[in-house]
């Protein structure tokens, strides 16, 4: 099965990034141990002219993993017609124990791709690179998902065997089993509503706040955390059922599909977006403080907090109008 | 407009005029790219073309068709299990068919007769429907002339053509001749109350799997095919046969993102100069490296969109003359069938990730070392 042209595409996305994620943690081991920026020295020279590589190398990978997952996800929906019990993206991640494994760490990849791309962004604002030595640290976190990532990934496309009788999404989102997706399924629309609604209000409050005080964005960024697990209980509990028109129907998966308008990707798209800025801000809302970011990092923020709240706007907009064009009557 | 902005739209400008200034290398560096592009694009988009095609085609097609096996072969079907098969509680309706292949010695293809279900398409006696390709390969002199069948030496069939089918379902009828069920049975020599098999459409697609299983205790010695069987093989042959030949032109990406990396790092005297200048006025090693990658960049979009662009036109108004025999597979009678346009978002993903990647996984390096190299040193 490893002869299909978007399974090629993320095998060669995922050896590139393979090889520039074990360059570049080799390379931040000697950051590490080498990174003096008051030196004039000819090694501290070379070391500030190779970061310059190292960060626009990392920053393509990471670029790279961030479309990777879309494709990823896109290509497993794509393939649920090559096997047998398969409906959408679901039975074909079920195919083998390694489906779902790959596509969490490609999404735990994606924030922390995206929360270094904010991090080196800033970095190289700042006249002495303040954050150098941080970076290459968390470069040094990263190689290793990538590197597990792309096993996985390798692993599943190996074993996708076109005679294994897969399980359909109707069968894992369904509140009788065990398990998170089964809790997620269980919960009752309105508490998920209620809930995904009071987080809505939490993280436009403290965007608000954050914006206005110009600090206190580390809050915004909990709130943020709080509303991509309300958001994703609430696409399970709730959202899929107005988008399907069905009342038992669960799956966060169909919705990524043609019979639906794709509002899957209008759904995730701003929802993991919003989540990872609001992430990045809180993240570089600890480095307030630091010398040569004085002047540059205020910015940095409110961007970043605008930013995310629009994302956040934007889903909102979605669910909202995903509910008033749906024929189906949950309440009342 | 802010200022990040305000940069890259200045650096997009002089990259701009940079390129134009070299415009006879840059023309052969986007004119190679764009053919690697090509190839990749023609096969991915016929491929893909070819699988819609297949599914429409299917989605008429019985859920299941049973046929009979005697010895791991093939044999008739007695006309009784059409009633045991409709009598399963689920099944729709069953109905025998009758089909088979002629292998016409006048011009070496092999055509499939066949008595249709709809009464509308049943020709009279002695008379037959053909597809658009019997006609042609048999060289009629006029529209609805006769055809003569030689079963063996000394024998003449003549059936008078009632009409013929129309290229819009090409892929299936282009070789198929319908006539009625006792002409069949007298061209083939059948006997009555046997079928070739039997089409069962079931009204609740989920139900297909217990239907097969209850049939399978009814008539353990026959084979039954799903339609998601069939149109499931047909998408593993056609992704597959475009997997062998994305691989194949992985060759060729490598060759070109060799050759771009070897371009990207041997400068020419006039861009060594221009870098050392830029870096004397105050241009730093960021803003050569953003200046280079805007470059990449407007290649690498330029290649892309020419080579999408002449691939699309390749597929769908020159009928991919390229790659057609590799791809759809080879028989005398092919159909000749017009393929429906479409481009889908995660080919074209795949295809950007195929063919932009190398390219700017082999420039980045030489890109980098000539941004940082000191002035002095570039221009000498």
């Amino acid at each position: 099965m490893i002869l299909q042209t978007p399974i090629l595409a993320l095998l060669l996305a995922a050896a590139l990034s393979n090889a520039v994620a074990l360059w570049t943690a080799w390379f931040g081991l000697r950051v590490l141990r080498g990174w003096d920026i008051a030196s004039g020295s000819r090694a501290q020279l070379r070391l500030e002219r190779r970061t310059g590589l190292a960060s626009t190398l990392f920053g393509f990978v990471m670029l790279i993993q961030i479309a990777a997952l879309l494709l990823f996800v896109f290509n497993a929906d794509r393939m649920a017609t090559l096997f047998v019990g398969a409906m959408c993206a679901v039975g074909t991640l079920n195919v083998n124990a390694y489906g779902f494994p790959a596509l969490y760490l490609k999404i735990a990849v994606f924030f922390a791709a995206s929360l270094w791309l904010i991090l080196d962004r800033v970095d190289r604002q700042g006249r002495d690179y303040p954050l150098t030595r941080l970076k290459f640290s968390g470069a040094l976190l990263i190689a290793p998902l990538v590197l597990t990532g792309a096993g996985t990934e390798l692993a599943f496309f190996l074993g996708l065997k076109t005679d294994v009788i897969t399980s359909c999404c109707s069968k894992m989102f369904t509140p009788a089993n065990d398990g998170i997706a089964a809790e997620m399924t269980g919960t009752a629309p309105a508490t998920a509503l209620w809930f995904l609604g009071l987080a809505g209000v939490a993280v436009a409050a403290t965007g608000t706040v954050s914006l206005a005080a110009a600090r206190l964005q580390w809050l915004f960024a909990l709130a943020g955390g709080v509303f991509f697990a309300a958001a994703l209980t609430a696409i399970v509990s709730v959202i899929s059922l107005y988008v399907y028109d069905h009342p038992n129907h669960h799956c966060p998966f169909c919705l990524l599909q043609r019979e639906y308008g794709y509002v899957g990707y209008a759904l995730y798209v701003p929802l993991f977006a919003g989540t990872a800025l609001a992430m990045g801000a809180g993240l570089l809302s600890l480095f307030a403080g630091t010398g040569s970011l004085a002047t540059v990092l205020p910015g940095a923020l409110r961007r970043l907090v605008w930013a995310s709240l629009i994302c956040h706007g934007l889903f909102g907009a979605v669910v909202l109008s995903v509910i008033a064009t749906s024929r189906l009557v949950l309440f009342g | 407009m802010t200022p990040g902005l305000r940069r890259q739209r200045a650096l997009a400008e002089y990259t701009l005029a940079a390129m134009a200034r070299r415009r006879g290398k840059n023309i052969g560096l986007v004119a190679v790219y764009a053919a690697v592009v090509f190839f990749v694009a023609s096969a991915m988009l016929f491929s893909a073309a070819l699988r819609r095609e297949a599914a429409i085609v299917l989605s008429e097609a019985p859920e299941l068709v049973v046929q009979n096996l005697l010895m791991g072969r093939h044999e008739l079907m007695p006309g009784a299990a059409v009633e045991t098969l409709a009598g399963i509680r689920g099944v729709a309706g069953a109905q025998g068919r009758l089909w088979g292949y002629f292998y016409d010695r006048v011009n070496g293809a092999n055509y499939t007769l066949m008595v249709p279900f709809d009464p509308a398409l049943i020709p009279p006696a002695g008379a037959a429907i053909f597809g658009e390709a019997i006609p042609r390969t048999r060289d009629h002199p006029w529209l609805g002339a006769p055809l003569f069948l030689s079963r063996h030496p000394g024998d003449l069939v003549r059936f008078n053509a009632a009409g013929q089918l129309t290229a819009a379902q090409g892929l299936v009828s282009s070789d198929l001749i319908l006539i009625g069920e006792a002409d069949f049975r007298a061209f083939f020599g059948l006997p009555p109350e046997v079928y070739t098999d039997i089409a069962v459409t079931i009204r609740n697609p989920r139900e297909i799997d217990t239907i097969v299983q209850k049939a399978e205790a009814l008539l353990p010695d026959a084979r039954f095919v799903t339609r998601d069987e069939i149109l499931r093989t047909y998408q593993k042959i056609f992704s597959w046969r475009e997997g062998i030949l994305v691989a194949l032109a992985g060759a060729s990406i490598l060759a070109f993102a060799i050759f771009a990396a070897e371009k990207a790092s041997g400068l020419s005297a006039d861009e060594a100069r221009e870098i050392g200048i830029l870096k004397a006025i105050g241009w730093d090693m960021r803003d050569v490296i953003a200046m280079k990658l805007w470059e990449g960049g407007l290649v690498s979009v330029g290649a892309f969109l020419a080579g999408t662009v002449a691939a699309y036109l390749h597929v769908f108004a020159f009928g991919a003359a390229l790659f057609a025999p590799v791809l759809k597979g080879w028989s005398v009678i092919y159909p000749d069938f017009p393929l429906a346009p479409e481009i889908d978002g995660i080919e074209m993903t795949a295809l950007f990730f195929l063919t932009v990647l190398p390219y700017l996984a082999a420039t980045l390096v030489p890109i980098w070392r000539i941004a940082s190299a000191d002035p002095d040193q570039v221009m000498r």
